[in-house]
């Protein structure tokens, strides 16, 4: 299926608007980007982060009376899957040092890391090992250590100010500090970064950022570095132990306050399993497949918040979870792509972004939450949008100009993955534009933790997209790569350091999970509602009437 | 404005019925929906076989057959639209050998990679591995240049793998062709491609706490200065190469 007709005329418009667009791009000639003052304009109109009525107030918990959008409030205010009356934690099925719970970047360089400080590791995972949002990563990872024009002062000024100044200091502190460091472990495990001949990282701009500091592999560079540690933790097979298709469903605390394992459950045998740890490690990831307010996502099919439920229900503030990210670029077209995320690197690299007429409306690298809220504002209030043919409304990349821009055959190597997905539709994009909408992407917020990834609960440690306080209310390109190996190291080391130095042993417990049930009921919240939800349900409404086993 | 309803994870506007069979089984299912989201249509809750739904995790791994054709297609499930009549079964998992290795030990000679993996002698260039690879890696080639010893040209030519595993299952030689282009990979990678100099000195100078002071002032500031900083810091150039420097070198070393 390439464009139909009515596609194809549009198309056209856009081809006679490109070469004077091209001649200012080359000339360094570009629109302008908005004030301080116009992006809190546009966010509070258009984002959906704004829009009243969508969040309400937690009933219940750590983080009471904070509102957060009704899907993560619907999964907070749950039964937990388990009655911890009939779970027999006296019978432990495993016992380890460390426990992972989470097979993505943040999980996978967590396990290498305590690994490496002698402690025995079992890494618990919903999916197969790799199975997250970190395979799906495309654009690159942020550092600065091109020190003749960049120095981690510049990524915390520019992370700051793309989180709209509310990011926690400390932490983008430790993100910007280590960047450079989690590139050199990297490459020295052997990722296949895109180089100059003589070993000079190339790097790109990206939207929000001061500097080129994204360091790319292709445009799989999310796979490229979980294929590699995933590969690194296969080498140490003796020490790190995978569990697969074993998500966590509560963490399991002892008498001395501290967090001591987790009850697993077998999603194939559909029965549980006691872990008994020293210390545990959160590195769930994300939360798109909650579909918050009905958006598509580009998330992996397993991210459904469950480390938040879990580290909520056992007493750990949230932070920053009232607010979550849509990518301004989703695919809308062609359908069986819906949601699919269309690297920001398009942008990075200069394509323009187009309405139906072919103008630009908006500079194409303004941080994602103001370039989502433009979007939304040229398809609704101007109806300048680019009508599909199933009656959404996007807007046009300019993929082909960046040939003419950067020379022929860029596209094709800069987007090799791209290519060949569209390719498979019958689209060129080296020759036609992309077709584009938000879609949900991130979730900004989490479970509160300090920057040597302690949590509340001592022996509870945190990494990755789980978390909250790193990107503020909003998240830059490529820091969030950077955010799972940075914390997903230091958590591997310091929960390593604290199982050999300060775990004691106790009576093994679920209590937490009863007082969450009573205080659920003492608000008076009686649901059928099951959480951590594991996987979203896509079955058909009709033939689900039909299921005996529900 | 329909895109905020636009959780349509199955049919929408594709009203047309058509025939697949999922293991010989037939359902009819609405044309245009991929083969994932048609077999949740047809009742489906994936565990395995779904991952990404993006085409890179190579969760979805699919063979089929079409009526009257004798060849063997293949395709990840999450990135193909249904054909009426075509008749198929995921392959999720199929068995195949990690050798374990001291990465830190290893070199860059291709004897590393023959001698954990001796059976990529018995290939017949066959050619089933690439016929059968979703992505189109020229899988066999890739293997050739281990033989060869060119580990450069395997590492490229396997890039975009995504570790499906159908290359193993069709294997005449039995050989896990995956984790053996990983490994030539991180060969590659951390052996053979230079060395990013600019990084390791980065590195070095933040762990020496060059930057510590600049680092403090900047986190001590108020929003407002904070603003005024970001406000009027110097925007690198989009088409600036690596030779460019900023007039602003105040946070610089």
């Amino acid at each position: 299926m390439s464009y139909p007709e009515k596609l194809k005329e549009l198309i056209k418009v856009v081809e006679q608007t490109r070469p004077e667009r091209v001649e200012r791009k080359k000339a360094g000639k570009e629109v302008p980007a908005m004030t301080l003052d116009e992006r809190a304009a546009i966010l509070e109109k258009f984002h959906p982060d704004y829009i009243p009525g969508t969040r309400r107030e937690l009933k219940i918990g750590p983080s009471k009376g904070y509102a957060v959008a009704h899907e993560f409030a619907d999964i907070l205010e749950a039964n937990s899957r388990i009655n911890p009356d009939r779970i027999d934690l006296s019978q432990v099925d495993y016992e380890t040092d460390v426990l992972v719970l989470g097979g993505g970047g943040a999980g996978t360089s967590a396990a290498l890391l305590a690994q490496e400080q002698g402690a025995k590791v079992m890494l618990a995972t919903k999916l197969r090992h790799g199975d997250a949002n970190t395979m799906m990563a495309e654009g690159g990872i942020q550092a600065a250590d091109k020190l003749e024009k960049d120095s981690p002062v510049y990524h915390y000024i520019d992370t700051m100010g793309g989180g709209h100044f509310t990011c926690v200091p400390e932490l983008v502190y430790t993100l910007c500090n280590d960047a450079p460091d989690v590139i050199n472990w990297l490459e020295n495990l052997g990722t296949m970064f895109w180089k100059h001949p003589d070993g000079t990282m190339q790097t790109l701009p990206a939207a929000g950022f001061s500097r080129s500091r994204l360091h790319f592999a292709g445009d799989i560079t999310g796979a490229e570095i979980m294929r590699t540690i995933r590969d690194e933790v296969r080498n140490r097979k003796e020490d790190i132990t995978v569990l697969e298709f074993a998500p966590a469903v509560e963490l399991i605390l002892n008498d001395q306050g501290q967090c001591a394992g987790a009850v697993l459950y077998n999603m194939e045998t559909e029965t549980y399993a006691v872990v008994k740890a020293k210390a545990v490690i959160m590195a769930t990831g994300g939360a798109g497949r909650l579909h918050i307010q009905g958006f598509v996502t580009t998330n992996h099919y397993g991210a459904t918040a469950d480390g938040v439920v879990m580290a909520y229900r056992a007493g750990v503030k949230l932070a920053f979870l009232h607010t979550v990210q849509f990518h301004p670029t989703g695919c809308i077209f062609p359908e069986q792509l819906e949601g699919l995320l269309i690297t920001e690197k398009f942008r990075a690299s200069g394509a323009n972004v187009l309405n139906v007429e072919g103008q630009q409306f908006v500079y194409e690298r303004e941080p994602r939450d103001v370039e989502s809220a433009a979007f939304i504002r040229e398809c609704s209030e101007r109806g300048k949008g680019v009508p599909t043919t199933t009656g959404k409304f996007g807007v046009w990349i300019d993929s082909p100009m960046l040939d003419l821009v950067h020379g022929e055959g860029f596209v094709k190597a800069q987007f090799p993955g791209k290519a060949k997905q569209f390719g498979r539709h019958g689209i060129d994009i080296s020759k036609e534009p992309l077709l584009v909408y938000p879609t949900l992407h991130y979730q900004n917020g989490g479970i509160e933790y300090k920057n040597t990834c302690e949590t509340s609960i001592p022996g509870l440690y945190m990494a990755g997209e789980v978390g909250g306080g790193a990107h503020g209310e909003n998240r830059l390109m490529g820091n969030s790569l950077l955010d799972i190996l940075v914390f997903g190291r230091i958590a591997g080391k310091n929960a390593a350091v604290y199982a050999r130095e300060k775990a004691r042993d106790g009576k093994l417990s679920l209590e937490h999970v009863n007082a969450y049930d009573r205080e659920l009921q003492d608000c008076g919240i009686t649901t059928d509602r099951i959480s951590p939800i594991l996987l979203p349900d896509y079955s058909d409404p009709q033939l689900k009437e039909k299921k005996l086993a529900v | 404005m329909s895109n905020e309803k636009g959780k349509t994870q199955n049919a929408t506007h594709a009203t047309n019925m058509i025939p697949i069979y999922i293991m010989g089984k037939r359902y009819d299912v609405p044309e245009g929906l991929t083969i994932m989201k048609a077999m949740e249509y047809a009742g489906y809750q994936f565990i395995r076989g779904c991952g990404c739904r993006g085409g890179i995790c190579g969760a979805c791994g699919t063979v089929y057959r079409k009526p009257g054709d004798y060849k063997i297609y293949t395709a990840l499930a999450c990135q193909t639209a249904v054909e009426a009549n075509m008749y198929l079964t995921q392959i999720p998992f199929y068995p195949a050998h990690h050798v374990s290795g001291n990465y830190q030990e290893t070199t860059e000679a291709p004897e590393e990679i023959h001698k954990r993996y001796p059976e990529l002698f018995r290939c017949v260039a066959c050619n089933a591995c690439t016929k059968i690879c979703p992505m189109d890696v020229e899988v066999m080639d890739a293997i050739s240049y281990v033989k060869q010893g060119n580990i450069e040209k395997a590492a490229h030519t396997s890039f975009e793998c995504i570790q499906c595993g159908l290359c193993t299952s069709r294997c005449f030689a039995e050989m896990p062709q995956y984790h053996i282009l990983q490994l030539a990979r991180r060969i590659y990678g951390g052996r053979i491609a230079p060395k990013a100099k600019h990084n390791a000195a980065a590195v070095k100078t933040i762990a020496d706490g060059k930057f510590e002071a600049k680092m403090q002032e900047v986190m001590k500031m108020n929003t407002d200065e904070l603003k005024k900083a970001y406000t009027e810091r110097e925007i690198e150039p989009e088409t600036a190469g690596e030779d460019w420097r900023p007039e602003d070198v105040r946070f610089l070393l």
